[in-house]
């Protein structure tokens, strides 16, 4: 098995992720990259309290899940991988061009983004930075849940 | 405590559980106003946070949350490591809520380990 959805969501690991998604695919790790995060202990902690005792959360920097991301390929595990804003996920495959896909789950309203679907919101610069992955051979889709249809980048930008 | 500056109780929750706990327990004990519903309905970190900055106003509070984990505990998590005065407590069930809006004259950890006792002691597996 593998990482088996590489995913953009502002909540990182909520019910969606763990229950929504974990449940159907056998989820039995996590890898949840984000620089601030991996800094900090009691952010850890309380990331770690979302999931059950049996499953794996690993905390990675940019740098570090690229380093890492073939032995997570490899992993006979199903995963998942979090990042929790576009230009994370813009970063990571840069460092890690073996990413190949990117959901879009879960990005919210903040000032100077507009709704692009209910759970997606995108400045024109993230939009644009999706739409260049896509370019890039990346296939990005939206989709928040298993049972919800992908929307392809093309739709939602 | 002073009965100028009660204790509130905010709940946190998905979709419409907490508004719907807050109507139960006033229904049942008639006491309006010591607890206020919040969903994470929509909500990204930042607008969570504000959802329950504007909730919890000034004064002490316990934030009752649904589940020990996900987007509504780690908000309330960081909103009590912002703010003096907040208790976080998970698993929010209607036995814990009833017994707090009765007992809100002490300090919110004190609030929220009884309201985690009370709720604990609801739950039962029950003869057929």
């Amino acid at each position: 098995m593998t990482l088996a959805l590489y995913r953009i969501d502002d909540r990182l690991i909520h019910g969606q992720v763990v229950v929504g998604w974990g449940q159907p695919l056998h989820v039995t790790f996590i890898v949840l990259v984000d620089d601030e995060v991996r800094g900090s202990d009691w952010e850890q902690d309380l990331y770690r309290m979302g999931v059950p005792p049996d499953m794996e959360v690993i905390f990675a920097s940019v740098e570090e899940a690229a380093r890492q991301m073939a032995s997570w390929q490899a992993d006979p595990r199903v995963g998942i991988l979090l990042v929790g804003d576009v230009n994370t996920a813009v970063s990571l495959v840069e460092h890690a061009p073996q990413v190949r896909t990117i959901n879009v789950g879960g990005v919210h309203h903040r000032a100077g983004r507009t709704e692009r679907l209910r759970f997606v919101y995108l400045t024109d610069d993230e939009a644009a930075k999706l739409r260049q992955l896509a370019a890039r051979g990346v296939a990005v889709t939206a989709q928040d849940v298993p049972t919800a249809p992908a929307i392809p980048v093309v739709d939602f930008t | 405590m002073s009965d100028s500056s009660p204790l509130r109780g905010v709940i946190v929750s998905h979709a419409a559980v907490a508004q719907a706990l807050v109507s139960a327990v006033t229904v049942i004990t008639g006491i309006d106003g010591a607890l206020t519903p919040v969903s994470n309905e929509g909500c990204g970190t930042d607008a969570l946070a504000e959802r329950l900055t504007q909730a919890v106003g000034s004064g002490p509070a316990v934030l009752f949350v649904d589940l020990p984990g996900g987007s509504c505990l780690t908000s309330s998590v960081r909103y009590a490591k912002q703010h003096a005065d907040i208790a976080v407590v998970t698993g929010v069930n209607l036995a814990m809520l009833l017994d707090f809006v009765f007992h809100r004259d002490v300090a919110p950890a004190e609030a929220a380990r009884r309201a985690a006792d009370a709720g604990g002691k609801a739950i039962r597996v029950t003869a057929a």
